[in-house]
């Protein structure tokens, strides 16, 4: 099977200070890949590195994305290739309304115009599956959303901008029961109906019941210290992160 | 990629510099300043009534004792000892296409303005069809009564004893030394008298006007709305306008009825040598009301500050704006109210941006009188600086003598976040392209107060001059 996003010996600094060592990872297409680890581990910072954020500084390595090294390009780029980055903290944009930046978004992402009728369809058939308020396309972008809302706006751009690579970086962190469930619901539609792969970064386990897991990582001061099937969240889920802290 | 627009930062003199070809006599006239031949020769070409010629003189005495400004951006880049450079008629016209700098001509290509259209809004004097339209709109007016013409016209026809008696008289010459000076050597404008009653449906565009009569350097706005008539008037153009001769001294005079309602809309987009020093003032009566909705681009400085007299009981004013100073520009923009009447209202509402070198400052005053009771007033001013050479400052000043009102203000300073221009790059969005999304966002709340077309023009324009923001 083609590899969709290798990451080889990948280390990064954020403002001189060094997070993440020598870091490998391979995902294949549409592949399920967890990543754990306890607070400051580096989980977001790999999500930051794949994406591309300039703040984060690539000291070693290289990363590929279907055969194609991008350990340069820029994060427009990435994102037109098919990576996607669902945002822990997703940003607020004022005057810019959720529904048309998507539509531009879809536009750079597909390179054609989408037809307004076409985008309209889709996108309330999308906030259906997540259980959002269809007045919501037209709200500035995270503008004034709860902290559930901003995250089921990430997933709906998810769902829209069908990328090949979903990082999904704490998007239950913060979320009620009910709202993990709904989100939980987004992310099996993107995995079945899109066959996409994802790399959901998380240290809680609660969305990860409804989802099937490829593989699991432990990441550990900036190491991968284990990797293993789906059975390794149950084992994180029960003993927690202490038996990967020595050695 | 650093495309860096190229600025007038210097204005080359040989352009205004008739020496050499003018004749020895009036080499010496240019050498006295501003005489009063002068403005008697301009008072002459214009065929003004005889109070207007005195009017002139007056304000040429007040013009000469009054002192330059003493605060604000620097102004000593004009040449006051040789005023008359800037004034004597029709040197505006004297220029060709080619002298027109590159980057106004690249602005006009990419807003899409059509050829003959360009020339004329550099000020070299073309026909096309704005005549046409300006002629079309005067007689849709008229058959509501409504007069919508210039003011050097009107000054003979049956209007004239109404501009007799509101001509400066909201800003008179004494306000300051460009008003006098305004005054003294205004030229062209428009003249807009709505009678009672009257609703206005069609917003008139002064745009048309001005370009069919090549005018707008000294030019006078005179607007009458009659008791519980309306009007939406539209002022200039999201296209930059050249002048050779660099200076801009305009007045625009508002008197808002009993119940009336006057909303004024401009875009002023001068080219970059411009010195802006545009004095717009209302009048609001009883339960009238006053919308002003302006957009500050181009231009070297500015400085602009819209007032509105809350005169009558319950009159109201609304103040939005956004102010955008690039490299090279200083631009000093804000807005005024004096609340005079019981339980008048007013809200100023502004954003203002300021990227490569170029400083941004709001400066504004809010003023309640004794007798104003219940009168309240809301500031809301914004400022995005798009780097770090940047510079936005606020001034406001409240002033309040009744304690009987409600004064709200709120001012945020801010720079463009780099994890916004992430977030939406992560999106497929190109940089440039967040970062014009971004600040076309934060000026949002005042484009949505223009007329459609303009509000485009207006996003246009902020993208143009974010291309060279990044790099």
């Amino acid at each position: 099977m083609a590899d969709l996003l290798d990451v080889k010996n990948l280390s990064v600094s954020v403002e001189e200070k060094a997070i993440l060592d020598a870091i490998n990872l391979t995902i294949n297409k549409g592949e399920t890949h967890v990543l754990m680890g306890p607070n400051g581990a580096g989980k977001s910072t790999l999500g930051n590195a794949i994406m591309g954020n300039p703040r984060y500084t690539i000291t070693g390595g290289n990363l590929f994305f279907n055969g194609e090294n991008i350990t340069a390009e820029p994060v427009d780029k990435r994102a037109k290739r098919g990576i996607f980055l669902s945002f822990q903290n997703p940003l607020e944009v004022p005057g810019v309304s959720l529904g048309n930046f998507i539509r531009s978004a879809m536009e750079e992402r597909f390179g054609k115009r989408i037809r307004l009728w076409d985008f309209r369809k889709e996108l309330k058939a999308s906030m259906d599956i997540l259980g959002m308020d269809h007045s919501y396309a037209e709200r500035d972008l995270n503008v004034g959303f709860s902290g559930g809302e901003k995250k089921k706006a990430e997933i709906l751009q998810l769902l829209m901008l069908k990328p090949e690579l979903a990082i999904l970086d704490e998007t239950d962190s913060g979320l009620d029961v009910d709202a993990v469930r709904t989100v939980s619901e987004g992310i099996k539609a993107y995995q079945k109906n899109m066959d996409g792969a994802l790399l959901i970064i998380t240290h809680s386990t609660r969305i990860l019941e409804a989802l099937n897991v490829d593989k699991t990582h432990v990441i550990i001061n900036g190491r991968i210290k284990a990797t293993g099937d789906g059975s390794l969240v149950n084992k994180i889920n029960d003993e927690g992160f202490e038996s990967f802290l020595e050695g | 990629m650093a495309k860096d627009r190229a600025i007038v930062e210097d204005i080359d003199r040989s352009l205004y510099d008739f020496r050499y070809e003018e004749k020895e006599g009036e080499f010496y006239k240019i050498k006295e300043g501003l005489t009063e031949d002068i403005v008697l020769e301009i008072s002459e070409k214009k065929n003004d009534p005889e109070w207007m010629r005195d009017f002139r003189l007056k304000s040429l005495e007040i013009y000469h004792k009054a002192e330059m400004p003493n605060w604000g951006p620097d102004i000593s880049g004009l040449n006051v000892d040789n005023i008359v450079t800037y004034v004597k008629p029709n040197t505006e016209m004297s220029q060709t296409w080619e002298e027109v700098p590159e980057d106004i001509k690249n602005t006009f290509e990419k807003l899409g303005i059509p050829e003959a259209e360009r020339k004329s809004l550099a000020g070299v004097g073309a026909q096309y069809d704005s005549e046409l339209v300006y002629h079309n709109l005067q007689e849709e007016v008229a058959r509501q009564g409504v007069i919508y013409t210039d003011i050097e016209s009107a000054l003979h026809g049956p209007y004239g004893k109404m501009i007799e008696e509101h001509f400066m008289k909201l800003v008179p010459p004494t306000d300051h030394k460009f008003a006098a000076l305004h005054g003294a050597v205004w030229s062209g404008g428009s003249f807009v008298y709505v009678p009672k009653g009257v609703n206005v449906e069609i917003p008139l565009q002064s745009y048309f006007r001005l370009n069919a009569k090549g005018a707008g350097q000294f030019e006078h706005t005179l607007i009458i709305v009659d008791e519980g008539a309306q009007l939406h008037f539209i002022e200039g153009c999201s296209a930059p306008k050249y002048n050779v001769a660099n200076l801009h001294a305009g007045c625009v005079e508002l008197f808002v009825g009993k119940n009336a309602k006057l909303r004024y809309s401009t875009i002023e987009n001068w080219s970059k040598n411009m010195y802006n020093l545009n004095t717009k003032r209302a009048k609001v009566e009883e339960n009238g009301i006053m919308e002003w909705v302006s957009g500050s681009f181009g231009s070297h400085v500015s400085y602009l500050y819209p007032m509105t007299i809350l005169k009558g009981d319950n009159a109201r004013s609304q103040f939005t704006g956004v102010t955008f100073a690039g490299k090279g520009q200083n631009l000093d923009t804000g807005a005024k109210m004096v609340h005079i009447g019981k339980d008048t209202s007013s809200f100023i509402n502004t954003r203002s941006i300021s990227k490569g070198g170029g400083i941004s400052t709001y400066r504004s005053a809010v003023v309640i009188q004794n007798q104003a009771k219940n009168a309240k007033s809301a500031v809301s001013c914004q400022s995005l600086m798009l780097d770090d050479e940047s510079r936005s400052d606020t001034v406001p000043a409240i002033d309040v003598r009744t304690n009987k009102a409600d004064v709200g203000h709120e001012a945020k300073i801010g720079r463009i976040s780099d994890d916004a221009v992430f977030y939406l790059m992560s999106r497929g969005i190109s940089e440039e392209e967040a970062k014009s999304l971004i600040v076309s966002g934060f000026a949002d709340s005042v484009s949505k107060e223009l007329p459609l077309e303009y509000a485009v023009e207006m996003n246009n324009l902020i993208r143009l001059e974010m291309v060279g923001a990044i790099g």
